[in-house]
């Protein structure tokens, strides 16, 4: 159970504390000597609170050495964070609470905060913290966490504050049926002109290549968010090339099998939005649901095995005596030809006592960014079958350090218009018995988008 | 300078620190940083040469980034290049980065040491003072190495400016500390002696610091600066506060130089007269000065002021040979007592220690008693009140021991936690060194046990103990306090072991008395005895015996508290032993048997107070006040322990008299804590000529034991392996790999040497008979250093415990070097058993602990009984043992040459009788004999047939066992 929240600026200083347990921050003051605290930390604080709070500003933001570890145990208590450009979330706890739930907490929280006032900067955060400290109220409630579906937070904590007392008790009764009821992330009575769904297949794909162009490891995460603008309670089926559904389809019809037998793909494992069926998944493997309205992220999956890969790097390093070092880079599009990927972005890092770096590149743009010890290649937009190239001479400053460069690896961003993995959306059924619009009613509009995770060439 | 209007620009340099400032994250930071590095190397490369204003902005940049945590990796050179320049900003931005970045291997320190040897060849003194500067700072041996023999030098050459002889001074100095070999000692050490003369008073700072580090290493060579020192001193006390202008400190002239001289002439003995009636009158010029209305009301004027005093107060200290100055010095400490400021009450206090004890002063610091208890009673802070508590204890004689020593115990209440222990020592010391009657001694100690019980260490009572018993006069009196004591109704474990040991000893005095006859003595004594620790309760077992010897009366009411069960079958096996041996003792043994073993205890040798011994080591070498007894107390001649040894004890050899040295053990009533249980047993039945804890020798012990035991003798414990005294063999380690090998050797032998290595050497002795044997481990310590926690154990693996039962005696926990320690081991066999007993020694070498698991010698053929027999039993016994089981039979390889004697030799140690004429073939042996266990016996029949042509031999062992069979043939085979 979580004991506390604390959201932090990169100076450490708390923005925004919100208690739920007692037991926090009374171990936590032998940790350490503490500074003064921060200038947002008011009175609202007590003082053994105050100190869970400077301990994890001293041990993990002001840390001499650099925090990597989400989670840090400071005097039994623990603190678990995720960052945000410059925003530290921390929930704090003193039990021994589920890890993956307290993240994935975090990240709804994050979700929750971008659906409402949209980039979580410093900014925004005090702009907003009468707001956060109401969705904090509702979301976790005694250290436990609470509905936080967006959709159904918007129905009754609105940005434009005092719009609640104006609501008829007809309309707060049915929020609090709806919050309370078995399906509380849609309301009743939601009426289109249109009934219309937009299905996006959102995919990144990550890579780890040998210089030879082994692959030393790779997969793909998904996800597929959907938006619907549908009427009444409509039941959804969604279906895809699954390998166990082809399969068990397949048994019936024995051509169909090796027909989409290359079609299907393996998924290792997926998670779904809170709306779908488990049962029945777990027993047909089909994949029913009544959406929210709105935008939802309707599953998550990951695959590892036939990833489409959409490039191929190929890095040649050659290091010419202790001041010079020539650098060339192919980079090979592996698609059909007639798309088109897109922010293509390749970084190549050159070594710390590099004094100059000339660039010849016939393809896009290239710059040396000292700032990052690393030559940026960007081209806007690439064909598939193609091929480009670049290369570089770097020019060394002899040091003292005998220390070898460790040539980290090339890595590259993009952008493609289709799953790497392969997935493909057969089909995405709406019943609405009550209203009477049929599936074939429903505009539906499916887009596949693939990008760069750690895409990583070794060189 | 031209560059100075340039340099005070540096605007990059502005611009890239503020953008850095300006950075909103650690990762911004980093950006900026990396941005400037790469623009910083291009401008490094080498293309084009930078003019020396670049060159110095952009190494000052690089030193930056350095202080801000990051790694740099180049720019040294272009720093060194630096170091070339006429500029003085550009040498200085050199210098500091490479003070502050070169490390003493890299490769450029030639290229740096030459610079600097230029610099300081140089007439120029700010270049000089930069060079001087820079080797101080950084300050390695390799600097020392390059300079130490230039810069004596500069510092006593004529035409050096002031400041450079500061610096070399000061850079001297630090060389000096870091590498004191690398200095050379010359002439120009009396060149430096003179710098005290100096017109300018900072040089005569820096020399003093340089000349008191050297005088403390080469005394000789700088006996000179004395009277230069106390000339200077005078000379600045004697100073009207405004002469020395720059050097005068809130009205005080020259403090820290004043105190610099102080801590010089604190090098040296009191010069000769002249000199000294120089420095006593500037001595007492500061202490006139301390008296003085303050010229300021400023705490820095004070504070300097209060600096030159104690100072002085402490040379004072050191001379120790001007009552006036001394007396005078703790007046004026006698005033600061009473200061508001804490300092300085605390400096006080802490200079007042060491006063005490001159002969001079002692009286003088003796008047403040009452001042120093009331600190000690009101003082907030608590390093002030330990301070007080030193000083009380410093400065307590016989006169006024009473007073001081009833006002600690008054503190001690309510003392902190941390100072307990001490204070009780320390009240104990006093009153044990200045008790004038022994029966305020015995009230001060068990006031003290009554109040701090938890504080007061074995040491202290044990003293009390030594005392009582030693001094017939107090014996009655103490057993009455004790009593009287005992009888409130919380009393420390501390004090029920004291009454118990005294009213054992000492309770007959007080007998006579109705209120504390006999009965009452027991009953008060037993009503504590279920509270107390296994310790205490064993004392107070050992009391209940002498209380059957003091007072017959009492001997059934005693003997139902042993025979009890909660005695009888006490869990603890200690307990559990006394309880059976003192009611067996107390129902076997006649009343003129009981007298003797229960006499009184004889008194203790004299000896140094090991409390003493305990407050040394507490406080660590020399800080106690107590090594300057001596000195100070030159009319006690009792500093040892206060106890006159009285003509009629004079102190009698008794090998369990060393009660301190014992340490944990209870006192010496009692048998050693855990004696094995047989051969106190033995104790008991031989004892009677002998002090209980004073065993008889071991052949006498081993004969004894031999004896068939009568049934109803506790010797039934026996067959209790008491497995309480052997450790679990959890935390013994795997034998040593040799272990076997060094078995093997005593297969057929009893005595030998079983192992050795650099540091240990153990030798074995052992006797069998039967299924009973004894063995005596020798532990020779090889080295010359003590073993600290020497530990031998003796550990059964597996099942071993059911077969064999083996008890060992204590040995004492350290062995001297050189010394050797001996072991008692009592072997019964109780079933056949395979593998043998590990023995585990431990013990602590010079600080690191040893340990080694070896395998005690102990295997069945120990227990062999040879038995002599026609050849028509052995082949008829042959016959019988014939089922394939029985039988174990080896054919092997002669590991040493077939000498037919030497093979007869090792039969009959292996155990077995020899049959002679048995075997029809004569190069054939023959033996038998009987396997004696307590629970059953083995007969054993063998038979060897060599073949001298192949070097073979084939081994047939018939048993009634099957594995004793086998296991004796391996035995046996490996022997050939």
């Amino acid at each position: 159970m979580i004991g506390g929240l604390f959201i932090y600026n990169h100076k450490g200083e708390v923005l925004i504390s919100r208690v739920y347990r007692d037991d926090i921050g009374s171990q936590a003051a032998d940790s350490a000597v503490f500074s003064s605290s921060g200038p947002f930390l008011g009175e609202r604080l007590g003082g053994s609170v105050r100190n869970a709070v400077d301990a994890f500003r001293v041990n993990v933001i002001h840390a001499r050495q650099q925090v990597r570890s989400p989670v840090t145990n400071i005097a039994r208590t623990s603190f678990f964070h995720v960052k945000r450009s410059n925003i530290w979330l921390a929930a704090v706890t003193k039990q021994n609470v589920n890890a993956a739930m307290v993240f994935e907490f975090l990240y709804k929280m994050c979700d929750v905060m971008a659906a409402y006032f949209g980039k979580i900067s410093e900014e925004n955060i005090k702009n907003n913290f009468v707001l956060i400290y109401e969705l904090l109220d509702e979301i976790l409630d005694f250290g436990y966490p609470q509905n936080s579906e967006t959709g159904a937070l918007k129905t009754f904590i609105t940005q434009q504050g005092i719009k609640s007392q104006h609501q008829t008790k007809e309309e707060q009764s049915q929020i609090t049926s709806q919050v309370t009821g078995q399906i509380g992330w849609r309301r009743e009575g939601i009426k289109y002109r249109r009934n219309e769904l937009f299905l996006d297949v959102l995919e990144s794909v990550n890579l780890l290549m040998s210089p030879q162009g082994q692959v030393l490891s790779a997969h793909v995460s998904g996800r597929v968010v959907m938006k619907s603008y549908l009427s009444g309670m409509p039941e959804c089926k969604f279906g895809m090339n699954d390998k166990i559904v082809i399969e068990k389809q397949g048994k019936g019809t024995a051509d169909e099998t090796s027909k989409s037998g290359k079609q299907s793909i393996a998924i290792d494992d997926c998670t779904f939005h809170q709306c779908v069926r488990l049962s029945k998944f777990d027993s047909e493997r089909s994949i029913s649901f009544i959406p929210p309205d709105g935008e939802f992220e309707l599953m998550r999956y990951r695959t590892t095995k036939d990833i489409i890969l959409p490039f191929r790097v190929i890095p040649l390093v050659r290091e010419v005596g202790r001041t010079k070092l020539e650098v060339k880079v192919v980079i090979k599009s592996n698609f059909k030809p007639s798309l088109l990927a897109q922010k293509i972005e390749v970084r190549i890092p050159t070594p710390l006592n590099t004094s100059g770096v000339q660039v010849i590149c016939m393809k896009g743009k290239a710059k040396y960014k000292a700032s990052e010890n690393a030559i940026v290649w960007k081209i806007k937009r690439m064909a598939g079958m193609k091929e480009s190239q670049i290369s570089a001479e770097i020019e060394l400053l002899p040091t003292n350090d005998k220390k070898k460069w460790a040539r980290p690896p090339i890595s590259m961003n993009f952008e493609v218009p289709f799953a790497p993995s392969g997935l493909k959306v057969r089909y995405l059924k709406v019943f609405e018995p009550k209203l009477n619009y049929s599936d074939h009613d429903v505009i539906k509009w499916v887009r596949y988008i693939g990008r760069s995770g750690i895409y990583e060439t070794r060189c | 300078m031209p560059a100075v209007s340039k340099g005070d620009g540096m605007r990059g340099l502005a611009v890239f620190i503020s953008d850095i400032r300006n950075c909103k994250s650690k990762e911004a930071e980093i950006k900026r940083i990396n941005k400037e590095l790469a623009n910083i190397r291009s401008k490094f490369k080498g293309d084009k040469a930078l003019d020396g204003y670049s060159k110095k902005k952009y190494v000052c940049k690089l030193l930056f980034i350095f202080l801000l945590g990051h790694d740099i990796d180049f720019g040294h050179m272009e720093a060194v290049n630096l170091l070339s320049s006429n500029k003085y900003t550009e040498k200085q931005i050199g210098y500091l980065f490479i003070s502050v970045l070169v490390n003493s291997n890299s490769e450029l320190i030639r290229l740096i040491n030459n610079a600097i040897k230029n610099d300081l060849a140089s007439r120029n003194p700010t270049f000089m003072g930069l060079a001087l500067h820079c080797i101080a700072s950084v300050g390695s041996r390799e600097m020392a190495e390059a300079f130490a023999g230039e810069i004596p030098k500069v510092l006593v050459a004529g035409d050096t400016m002031d400041s450079v002889k500061q610096s070399a001074a000061l850079c001297l100095l630090r060389l000096y500390r870091t590498s004191p070999d690398l200095v050379p000692m010359g002439d120009w050490t009396s060149r430096v002696v003179h710098l005290l003369n100096d017109q300018h008073l900072g040089v005569v700072t820096a020399a003093t610091s340089l000349i008191t580090t050297l005088a403390q290493k080469n005394p000789e060579e700088f006996k000179t600066s004395v009277s230069l020192a106390v000339s200077r001193l005078s000379r600045i006390v004697t100073s009207a506060s405004t002469d020395l202008q720059d050097y005068t400190y809130y009205f005080v002239p020259a403090p820290w130089l004043s105190v610099k001289l102080l801590r010089l002439l604190q090098c040296y003995p009191p010069p000769d007269p002249a000199v000294r009636g120089r420095l006593t009158e500037c001595l007492e010029t500061i202490l006139n000065k301390a008296q003085e209305p303050p010229k300021s009301k400023k705490v820095q004027h004070s504070n300097a002021k209060n600096a030159v005093l104690f100072e002085a107060i402490s040379l004072i200290i050191h001379h120790d040979s001007e009552p006036n100055l001394l007396v005078r010095a703790c007046n004026q400490l006698g005033q600061f007592l009473q200061h508001r400021e804490t300092n300085l009450r605390y400096l006080a206090l802490e200079s007042m220690c060491t006063l005490a004890s001159s002969e001079f002063s002692h009286e003088a610091v003796k008047t403040h008693i009452d001042t120093v208890i009331n600190a000690l009673k009101t003082e907030r802070d608590v390093s002030v009140r330990q301070r007080a508590a030193d000083l009380l204890y410093a400065m307590c004689d016989r006169s006024n021991a009473k007073q001081i020593v009833s006002e600690m115990l008054r503190y001690l209440e309510t003392a902190d936690y941390a100072i307990r222990e001490e204070i009780v020592l320390k009240v104990a010391i006093l009153a044990e060194k200045y008790a004038v009657d022994y029966s305020w001694y015995v009230d001060t100690i068990l006031n003290l046990i009554r109040i701090a019980g938890d504080y007061v260490s074995e040491e202290v009572w044990y003293r009390v103990l030594q005392i009582v018993t030693n001094r017939d006069d107090v014996q009655g009196y103490a057993a009455k306090t004790v009593f009287e004591a005992l009888q409130a109704p919380a009393c420390h474990e501390n004090m029920v072991k004291v009454g118990g040991y005294i009213l054992g000893e000492f309770g007959n005095l007080i007998a006579g008395d109705p209120r504390s006859s006999p009965p009452v003595q027991f009953s008060l004594l037993h009503s504590k005895f279920h509270l107390c620790s296994v310790a205490t309760r064993a004392l107070l077992l050992s009391t209940y015996i002498k209380f059957i010897n003091l007072f017959p009366e009492t001997k059934a009411t005693i003997q139902a508290v042993l025979r009890a069960g909660s005695q009888l079958r006490n869990a603890d096996v200690e307990l559990q032993q006394r309880a059976v041996e003192y009611l067996t003792l107390s129902s076997v043994a006649s009343t003129d048997v009981l007298a003797t073993v229960l006499e009184e205890m004889p008194p203790f040798p004299e000896r140094e107070s090991s409390i003493l011994a305990k407050l040394k080591r507490k406080k660590g070498p020399g800080a106690g006040s107590a090594l300057d007894d001596g000195r100070r107390d030159p009319s006690s001649n009792d500093i040892n322990g206060g106890v006159e040894p009285t003509p009629s004890t004079v102190s009698t050899p008794s090998p369990s008299a060393d009660l301190l040295g014992l340490r944990a053990a209870p006192p010496p009533a009692a048998p050693p804590a855990s004696a094995g249980a047989g051969n106190l047993l033995v104790d008991v039945f031989d004892g009677p000529a002998a002090q209980p804890s004073l065993g008889p020798t071991p052949e006498e012990a081993f004969l004894s034991e031999l004896e068939p035991p009568a049934p109803e003798s506790p010797m039934a414990l026996l067959a209790d392996p008491a497995p309480a005294a052997d450790p679990g063999p959890e935390d013994i380690g795997p034998p040593i790999p040799e272990a076997d090998e060094l078995l093997n050797k005593f297969v057929c032998k009893n005595n030998g040497v079983l192992f050795e290595n650099q540091l240990l050497q153990i030798g074995v002795k052992s006797e069998f008979r039967q299924n009973l044997g004894r063995m005596y481990l020798f532990y020779g310590n090889k080295t010359s250093v003590q073993f600290q926690n020497f530990s031998p154990t003796v550990v059964h693996p597996g099942d071993l415990q059911t077969q064999l039962a083996v008890q060992t005696k204590r040995v004492a926990a350290q062995v001297d070097g050189g010394a050797q320690v001996q072991q008692v081991l009592n072997i019964e066999c109780l079933r056949d058993f395979l593998t043998p007993p590990l023995l585990s020694v431990r013990f602590r070498y010079g600080g690191t602990p040893q340990a080694l698991t070896l395998k005690l010698p102990v295997t069945i053929n120990k227990f062999f009984q040879p038995t002599e027999m026609a050849a028509q039993d052995f082949f008829q016994r042959w016959k019988q043992l014939s089922l394939p089981q029985q039988e174990a039979q080896k054919i092997f390889k002669a590991n040493h040459p077939m000498d037919a004697e030497v093979t007869k030799a090792k039969l009959l140690g292996f155990g077995s009788a020899l049959l002679d004429n048995v075997d029809p073939n004569p190069e054939n042996f023959v033996g038998a004999g009987i396997i004696q266990t307590k629970a059953l016996q083995v007969g054993c029949l063998l038979r060897l047939e060599p073949n001298a042509q192949a070097q073979m031999y084939r081994l047939t062992l018939r048993t009634s066992k099957e594995p004793v069979s086998r296991h004796l043939c391996e035995l046996l085979a490996q022997q050939f």
